[in-house]
């Protein structure tokens, strides 16, 4: 099938749907791109890497459009792009479902089938084609580097000549992967950073990107289905609020990722705390698309009030779109293998399987959001306490140790009492033999064991002067049974030395 | 030659051969040792040869040579991956050896013993054709195993413990019976019936184990060989067949410990055949998806690391992919990157299989690491890669104490950043144990065969 990959004319939106690598990859499966030309153009990638990579390129929309049988796209098509999509035409792009019925509508209408890549189910077979997360943590790292942009100082305390800088201290409200790349981003630059979320099994990986977790002394579990959170209880908003206007007062920087799943973003920045900060400080609302988690930001704008700077931009992956158009890319890449499973260029819309029932939204003209709510959550289970067993090393008994030895000690002076003087000779010179032995082994080391059995082969090749001394015998069978374990004796000797000579040669430094 | 200074050579060949032993200890004094033990080796033959007792030099020498020159065709032919089907042929050897000395012994009847030592010289050599024949038939059944002659699974017969146990009486009432009949100068039958009781026990014994357990198989049998000579060392009255027996016996009884202890096995339950039959409730479940990933992103992974660490198992030996994953760690290590070999002490299929195939290829002996030099720094790992190797590096054995191997010390690799595994498919180890690490977040799997995708990694990595 033909996927057409069109230029986004959105204003402002930089990104594309595919990049030469990820086109690449989707052409061995069997499927052929086309891209209208100039797509990656403010995405830095030229017209001549798409031929370079094998993707056909077309001077217009209408040419695109037209000729394609998937429609790969970075933004909901607007009402334009609606018209030039034809009948049982397959799109996929973010759509946001729930923000956009008449749209939903549509595109149903149209007859077409649809998959939103803001619908795939938050699942860890799904994690890599959550384009969600994958913007999410552009969006978060970019959040850092606008707040530096319009932050006054470093964001690393420094001791110059000069004098003393402190480091910046960030807050960070919401530890989804937004938050958690802005965490690793401001750390990376020097910061200190704290963070704050109501889902407690956050507070690990907060704490393992070496930022600190904001406790609340307050009991209520803000885990939602999915791995998102959900409204929390006033009394344990109005012991929230409270942590942020103390942190408000200390903090330079503030980034506010806190989304609640199709409701708009929960208020957490009052006019009054922005008033309390210190001239200077930057707030980054990266909510501002759902109408911000700061009472004063403004959406799509940089305001400063109060002193405050307040950055409202809702494009931020598109600020970075090369990258973010190579996660996208890959994030489709890898959903049309999944969609594709044998790599045949044909579309196989399965809806026994998980994460393509949820993706798809609509399937032939019918609308079939919103999905079965997933079995699996993104949180992990309540722990199931595995009762260790315990393996405490049993202390043997006495008498278990000193048994052996009563045994071994009598069978000794047993065989003593009946052993002619000749035996015992021997048996003294077999057990101090069997002790040098011991000795000498455990000094071997491990990685010389091979060697070590190779030439203990070669060494019991000895047995060999048994048969030595026995050959001379006048009687023929012990002749020749002597002469056969000579022969046999010295292939041991012979292979056992110069095998492990051939071994010994290969260990250099 | 005066029987005291063939004497004083057998001291001195005995003293040659623990140099030789001792020389093991470390790299740079290994080839000397193997010197050693080839001096020891001549002087004790060449005193014997030249010994009054010995006149047919005719069948003597062209013995010797024949076996020599079979035995050094043998050892320049071998490919360094059929390492443990030679050592085990060559334990049979000795086996054969001993019992063919032993009953050469038995029919010399020019032996001047009465009494008492005349019961102990046939008691010895019962014993050691018993030995002989249970190293002779085990090790040939090792040696078939290994080199997939007949199945590595383990043959676990009905009420096996008691067929042991059978054969054990009857051996121990076959002495009685041998010991009678060779007061009145006869004894050949139970002799011989005992042989082949002995034969069926080492069969039996090999038989009743699996490929895992191999490492343990390969030490005991070059253990029992040992035995075997030292047995009929106190045959012959020969002290230096002692002492050599001895100093063999005892390496490959703690080569065997040694074995044991690295898969948390008790060793007679080793030797009483089969896997895992003793553990307790069911072992965990391992659900979870797999992260297939191809070459190239592996060649990314491995350009974007800087401290490597390599894990190599039998699959690395059945693929012969040493050679590969040498150039692979040269052309890294080139680019100023710390790569490492983590090697587990039952990695492939006998006590340091993967140091010998690791020297092969060149790899230089002082980046190879054992187990417990690199298990407290798997944090500082960025990348390791599992080449062929499963049970060694399950994690089950340690946080799920129903698993068979629960218990066994493993490569704790997964407390690395990444992961990559290398498989052929998704089929479980030797002990039949499923592998949660495979399911991990951050682990990649790497499938098909180890050479062919190791060698596309290493394309990638150059281009």
């Amino acid at each position: 099938m033909k996927i057409g990959v069109p230029k986004e004319i959105y204003p402002g939106e930089k990104r594309v749907a595919t990049t030469p690598e990820a086109a690449q990859q989707i052409i061995k499966l069997g499927f052929t791109v086309s891209i209208e030309s100039g797509a990656g153009l403010s995405a830095n990638i030229s017209d001549d890497a798409y031929r370079a990579a094998g993707v056909e390129v077309l001077p217009d929309a209408a040419a695109l459009w037209s000729g394609a049988d998937i429609i790969m796209k970075v933004r909901a098509p607007d009402s334009h792009e609606v018209e030039l999509l034809k009948t049982g035409q397959v799109l996929i792009s973010f759509i946001w479902p729930a923000q956009n019925p008449e749209l939903m509508d549509k595109l149903a209408a149209k007859q077409t089938t649809v998959l939103a890549m803001d619908s795939v189910p938050r699942m860890s077979r799904a994690q890599k084609l959550d384009a969600l997360s994958s913007m999410a943590n552009i969006a978060g790292y970019r959040a850092i580097v606008e707040a530096a942009q319009h932050f006054g100082r470093f964001f690393t305390g420094q001791i110059t000549a000069a004098g003393k800088i402190p480091p910046a201290k960030v807050l960070v409200i919401g530890a989804g992967v937004a938050g958690l790349a802005a965490i690793g981003a401001a750390k990376g630059m020097g910061a200190i950073v704290r963070s704050f979320d109501t889902r407690p099994e956050v507070k690990e990986q907060i704490e393992s990107m070496d930022a600190e977790f904001l406790m609340l002394d307050f009991k209520e579990e803000g885990s939602g289905t999915g791995g998102y959170a959900k409204t929390m209880s006033p009394e344990f908003i109005a012991a929230e609020m409270a942590l942020f206007a103390e942190q408000a007062k200390e903090v330079d920087i503030i980034v506010t990722t806190a989304l609640i799943p199709g409701k708009p973003a929960p208020k957490l920045i009052t006019t009054a705390m922005v008033e309390s900060m210190k001239p200077g400080s930057v707030i980054v609302d990266l909510a501002a698309e759902q109408g911000g988690n700061c009472d004063l930001t403004e959406k799509d704008q940089v305001v400063v009030k109060h002193d405050v700077t307040i950055i409202g931009y809702t494009n931020l992956p598109s600020r970075l779109a090369n990258q973010s158009s190579q996660l996208y890319g890959t994030n489709l890449r890898h959903l049309l293998t999944e969609l594709s499973p044998e790599k045949n260029g044909q579309l196989n819309i399965n809806f026994d399987d998980e994460v393509i029932r949820g993706t798809t939204v609509i399937k032939e003209g019918k609308i079939t959001w919103p999905p079965p709510p997933p079995t699996l959550s993104a949180a992990p289970k309540a722990k199931v306490e595995v009762a260790k067993v315990a393996v405490e090393p049993e202390k043997p008994s006495v008498l278990k140790q000193i048994t052996p030895m009563l045994i071994g000690g009598l069978a000794l002076l047993g065989l003593g009492a009946i052993a002619p003087a000749s035996f015992m000779s021997h048996f003294t010179v077999f057990i101090l033999a069997c002790f040098v032995g011991y000795q000498v082994i455990w000094n071997v080391t491990p990685s010389l064991h091979t060697p070590l059995m190779s030439v203990t082969n070669a060494i019991s090749g000895i047995i060999v002067i048994g048969a030595l001394v026995q050959v001379s015998a006048p009687d023929q069978t012990i002749m020749i049974l002597a002469g056969l374990a000579i022969l046999i004796a010295s292939i041991n000797i012979a292979g056992g030395f110069l095998v492990t000579r051939r071994m010994l040669e290969m260990f250099r430094k | 030659m005066p029987q005291s200074l063939i004497s004083m050579s057998y001291i001195i060949a005995t003293i040659l051969f623990i140099f030789s032993l001792s020389g093991l200890s470390n790299q740079e004094t290994a080839r000397k040792g193997n010197y050693y033990g080839m001096l020891g080796m001549v002087v004790a033959i060449l005193a014997t040869v030249l010994s009054d007792s010995v006149s047919s030099y005719a069948i003597l020498i062209s013995a010797l040579i024949i076996g020599g020159f079979i035995g050094t065709r043998a050892a320049l032919k071998v490919e360094m991956t059929q390492m443990p089907e030679l050592v085990a042929i060559m334990h049979s050897l000795v086996g054969m050896a001993a019992v063919l000395v032993g009953y050469a012994n038995f029919l010399d009847t020019n032996s001047s013993l009465s009494g008492v030592e005349k019961t102990i010289h046939e008691t010895e050599i019962y014993i050691g054709i018993l030995i002989g024949a249970v190293t002779f038939s085990g090790s040939v059944i090792a040696f078939c195993k290994l080199s997939e002659k007949i199945s590595g699974k383990p043959l676990l017969l009905p009420a096996r413990h008691w067929f042991n146990l059978g054969l054990l009486i009857g051996a121990i009432f076959l002495g009685w019976l041998f010991l009678h009949q060779a007061e009145a100068g006869s004894g050949l039958i139970p002799l011989a019936i005992m042989t082949a009781i002995a034969l069926v026990f080492g069969v039996h014994m090999v038989m009743a184990i699996g490929g895992a357990d191999m490492p343990v198989v390969v030490s005991m049998l070059n253990s029992y060989s040992g035995w075997a000579a030292a047995a009929t060392g106190f045959m012959l009255s020969n002290d230096l067949l002692i002492v050599t027996g001895a100093l063999v016996g005892s390496s490959g009884a703690i080569l065997s410990y040694i074995m044991c202890r690295a898969m948390n096995r008790h060793f007679l339950s080793v030797i009483a055949g089969g896997f895992g039959t003793a553990s307790g409730g069911e072992a965990a479940v391992i659900e979870g998806e797999v992260h297939p990933i191809d070459a190239e992103e592996t060649a990314r992974l491995l350009l974007d690391a800087k401290n490597i660490m390599i894990i190599p198992g039998y699959g690395m030996a059945v693929a012969q992919a040493q050679h590969t994953v040498n150039e692979i760690t040269k052309f890294l290590r080139d680019k100023g990157k710390k790569v490492g070999f983590g090697i587990h002490p039952v990695a492939g299929r006998m006590p340091g299989h993967m140091n010998v195939l690791l020297a092969e290829a060149k790899v230089p002996y002082d980046i190879v690491y054992e187990m417990d030099e690199i298990n407290e720094d798997w944090g500082n790992v960025d990348v390791s890669i599992v080449i062929g190797a499963n049970d060694i590096v399950n994690p089950s054995a340690l946080d799920d104490p129903n698993s068979p191997i629960a218990g066994m010390p493993v490569l704790e690799c997964w407390k690395g950043d990444t992961t990559i595994v290398m498989k052929r498919s998704m089929a479980s180890g030797y002990a039949g144990v499923g592998n949660p690490l495979f399911v991990k977040d951050n682990t990649r799997m790497l499938f098909g065969d180890a050479n062919k995708m190791l060698q596309e990694v290493l394309k990638a990595l150059k281009g």
